[in-house]
């Protein structure tokens, strides 16, 4: 397992090489020649799958930078940029969201199976803190990524993580002025964790390689959880292991791409397509999913430095387990008391990332309160009184024994398979306005839903005319530009077209070389404008409220979907929430509110919208724009082909996406099967 | 039995080299994304769309820099005296063998209308400089004479001439 290397190369260059830097010699002992358990099966892939998603997040996460503007006015447009402008932005981005997600899901299997397997126990206590010590530097760079994109998520999610360190008695407040660098969250904050999200994966990288070395020294655990006693013990690293980690890793592919290709937002919250804006909080705050249950441990205790520790805590007491449970049996397959326990667990995690969707009210704060108890109860006491008072029942010999004496434990497989599936379905976007008291939009049928949904054209030439006639009377749209017009999977106009179209605005430019502005017509690189001169006329406008802008209303618009229907989203790749409420809105003005109902001055009451009481007034009537393709001309048809217009707005790479997913999933299911194949031809020869 | 475990063999190696293939051929294309995010963007590119310059506030004898595609673009209105001394070169003695004629729209002799980048290394000369009342280059001294041709020093070749097009008397797009 370690010592000299027993490489020995023929070629005379790698001689000359070896003999000064015996890199390949390393290599070869380590990933070649390296002894691994015969009976090691898929959940120890995910240590293989770990490095491939670190790789992957490093690589898209360093050509993002080069697109990426760390400025607090900038970083928004930023983003939106890469995604509509630079060549296969948008599949660049979602690789790095949905990969961090992918992430923690392969590293929660990871930290479960060294649980369950016992890989934490004598010689391996270094290799287990070196583990938490890498999952906490995730935690933290999976933070400060998720600041950058600045919207309203990675504003108030920057400010209430930062608050957290103003629990701590005499200092606090002064500690989160230094880590803001102001006196609120601000350019200062974006820049430095700009610079620490792009170090810290090179940080984990670094005591990645130690947590290997730690490994190599001590050797891998496995299954049966007893040492390697013989050669018949072990496969060799390649190809046996290799193979069969290419293997596990094609079907995580598989996975990860279902994901980005085809419900790429599944994972975010709406609100972070809505820029940064620090006069208004989003109605719950909720984190990424993969920090739900930490979050509920922090809202469970109701005093705030108390909660802060405790939710520190529940990722330190990982590191005390080596002694917390002092048990000799290493698997829990041999522990059937510590087995229902570890399930029961795995249930506490899920029921605690539910609770930190849900907004903290009633039977949720009682349920919180009593799974912290139990998450912590898990570590403090269950273990370490099982490990002494249960009796295990008798360990294999060896490894080989193991192995030939194998019974599937299909159940607990198909368990594990389902909390992870639960875990993954924690989406936390959806779930998190329970308090909206909206109406549930009906779902429309779009032609763009599904696999294989395209845009309209027509349709998408029809919801421009709605949006230039009538939203566009108090609306932007300033991240679509005239030439994208012209862009294929887009309304498919031809260039001429949207230069006449352009010609028609008059776009306030200069200064020129007297130093005075000027107007002149628009070109196609201009942008849709808006008809205020700024915020504040708008405002003076509009009775006080300012139309927001409606480039991104598709994506950042949601409504709760609920449980179990969130779930089914994620295999029905439904993702048209925001054009089924925007469809909903502008059909869902009624002129007499309900009994009972206040409508207060200057609004309108909306079914849809939160509250009811809306400020923009019914805009669409019948008859209202001349259709010249025989569409019905009623406000409904309005709504729709407009809500399919602004889709197209929001993600106008949307086609590009789903051919190119289709291609890619393919070619993935391809090479999975090639893999398994190879798989089981290689480990022929093993038994 | 050997015959069979050959077959078994050759079965398996075409498992093998087929799976190395495809998760080749799968890694390739993976590539290809992470280079082609180099190229410009669709902003820039909407953005290097041909521009319109005014010539009628060009004095004889001025000449100015505007700038199209990132790149300074010089414009001269030559004076007689000029026109006079590009024309009256011997072509064939030049380093960058070109006339005079072809660096300048018929009917619009008196507008030189060149990329200000030189030749040489890529940086940017000084008009009205160097031997030739062309353009002198500071950085290696290059000298380009009238025409924005190369007269002496290190530069291969003459000032490009970007693609424009007189719409008016008075008026040029380039692009």
């Amino acid at each position: 397992m370690s010592g000299p290397s027993t490489f020995q190369p023929k070629n005379p260059v790698l001689k000359w090489i070896e003999r000064r830097l015996p890199i390949f010699g390393l290599v070869h002992s380590s990933f070649v020649a390296y002894p691994t358990p015969r009976n090691l099966n898929y959940w120890w892939t995910f240590g293989g799958i770990l490095s491939f998603m670190l790789g992957v997040q490093i690589v898209t996460g360093v050509i993002l930078a080069m697109h990426y503007t760390p400025h607090a006015d900038l970083a928004f447009n930023s983003v939106e940029a890469i995604v509509r402008d630079v060549d296969y932005g948008w599949l660049l981005r979602y690789l790095h969201s949905n990969g961090a997600s992918m992430f923690f899901i392969a590293v929660y299997i990871h930290m479960l199976r060294g649980l369950y397997y016992g890989s934490y126990k004598e010689p391996r206590e270094i290799l287990w803190i070196l583990g938490v010590i890498i999952y906490l530097l995730m935690m933290a760079t999976g933070f400060m990524g998720y600041v950058l994109p600045w919207g309203q998520m990675s504003f108030w999610g920057a400010t209430v993580i930062t608050n957290l360190f103003s629990a701590i008695p005499y200092f606090g407040e002064s500690i989160v002025t230094l880590l803001w660098g102001g006196y609120s969250v601000g350019n200062p904050t974006l820049n430095r964790f700009f610079s620490l999200h792009y170090l810290l994966p090179f940080v984990i990288a670094g005591v990645v390689v130690l947590h290997v070395w730690a490994l190599h020294v001590a050797g891998q655990n496995n299954p049966a959880g007893v040492e390697p006693k013989s050669s018949k013990d072990t496969v060799p690293f390649t190809p046996y292991a290799t193979i069969k980690d290419g293997f596990g890793l094609a079907c995580f592919i598989l996975f990860y791409f279902w994901f980005v290709f085809y419900i790429p937002n599944y994972l975010g919250d709406p609100d972070n397509y809505i820029p940064a804006n620090p006069g208004v909080t989003p109605p719950h705050i909720v984190p990424e999913w993969y920090y739900l249950p930490f979050y509920a441990i922090l809202r469970s205790i109701p005093d705030k430095l108390a909660g802060v520790v405790a939710m520190f805590s529940a990722i330190l007491v990982l590191a005390f387990l080596p002694w917390l449970d002092s048990a000799k049996t290493r698997s829990m397959r041999y522990r059937p008391l510590a087995k229902q326990c570890f399930w029961i667990f795995v249930g506490v995690c899920l029921g605690l990332g539910y609770l930190g969707a849900k907004p903290p009210e009633g039977v949720y704060v009682i349920a919180g309160r009593i799974l912290t108890a139990c998450y912590f109860a898990y570590f403090l006491i269950v273990l370490p009184i099982l490990s002494r008072i249960e009796k295990p029942r008798a360990v294999p010999n060896s490894i080989a024994d193991d192995v030939l004496g194998k019974k599937k434990s299909v159940v607990a497989s198909a368990l594990a398979v389902i909390g992870v599936a639960g875990l993954l379905a924690l989406d936390s976007g959806s779930t998190a306005r329970a308090s909206d008291h909206g109406s549930t939009p009906p779902s429309m049928s779009w032609s763009f839903a599904g696999p294989f949904g395209k845009f309209d054209q027509g349709q998408l030439q029809r919801g421009y005319k709605v949006y230039k006639e009538v939203c566009a009377a108090c609306h932007s749209m300033n991240l679509v530009h005239y030439r994208n017009l012209t862009d294929p999977g887009g309304p498919g106009l031809s260039i001429a077209q949207a230069e006449a179209l352009a010609a028609e605005i008059q776009v306030k430019d200069g200064p020129n070389d007297a130093g005075d502005m000027f107007e002149r017509p628009g070109r196609i690189a201009d942008k849709f404008p808006s008809p205020f001169p700024n915020e504040n006329a708008a405002r003076a406008a509009n009775g006080g409220a300012a139309p927001p802008d409606l480039s991104l209303m598709a994506k950042a618009r949601g409504y709760e979907r609920g449980f179990p229907q969130f779930i089914f989203d994620a295999f029905t790749q439904f993702q048209e929430k925001g054009p089924n409420y925007i469809h909903a809105l502008l059909t869902g003005f009624e002129d007499t509110p309900p009994e009972g109902f206040k409508l207060p001055d200057g609004s309108t009451y909306n079914r849809y919208f939160p509250g009811h009481a809306m400020k923009m007034p019914n805009v669409l009537s019948d008859d209202q724009v001349t259709y010249d393709d025989g569409a019905p001309q009623n406000v409904d048809q309005y709504a729709k082909d407009v809500a399919a217009f602004l889709m197209w707005a929001a993600e106008p790479k949307l086609e590009e996406r789903k051919r190119l997913g289709f291609q890619v999933m393919i070619f993935m299911v391809i090479l999975a099967g090639l893999l398994y194949f190879t798989k089981r031809a290689v480990w022929a020869d093993a038994h | 039995m050997t015959t069979s475990s050959s077959a078994g063999q050759s079965r398996r190696d075409f498992l093998f080299v087929a799976t190395g293939a495809v998760a080749a051929v799968g890694a390739a294309a993976a590539a290809w994304p992470l280079v082609a995010q180099l190229n410009p963007d669709a902003s820039t590119v909407a953005a290097g769309a041909p521009i319109e310059v005014d010539l009628s506030p060009i004095a004889e004898g001025q000449d100015i820099k505007v700038f199209w595609r990132g790149k300074p673009i010089f414009i001269s209105h030559r004076t007689k005296k000029q026109i006079e001394e590009a024309r009256n070169v011997n072509v064939a003695s030049l380093p960058d063998p070109q006339p005079d004629s072809a660096r300048v729209k018929e009917g619009h002799d008196q507008w030189l209308v060149v990329i200000g980048i030189c030749t040489h290394l890529g940086c940017v000369p000084i008009a009205h400089e160097g031997a030739y009342d062309g353009f002198f280059c500071p950085c290696h001294g290059s000298v380009y004479d009238t025409s924005g041709r190369i007269r002496q020093g290190p530069a291969p070749s003459n000032l490009p001439v970007p693609p424009y097009a007189f719409i008016s008397d008075s008026k040029i797009k380039i692009g």
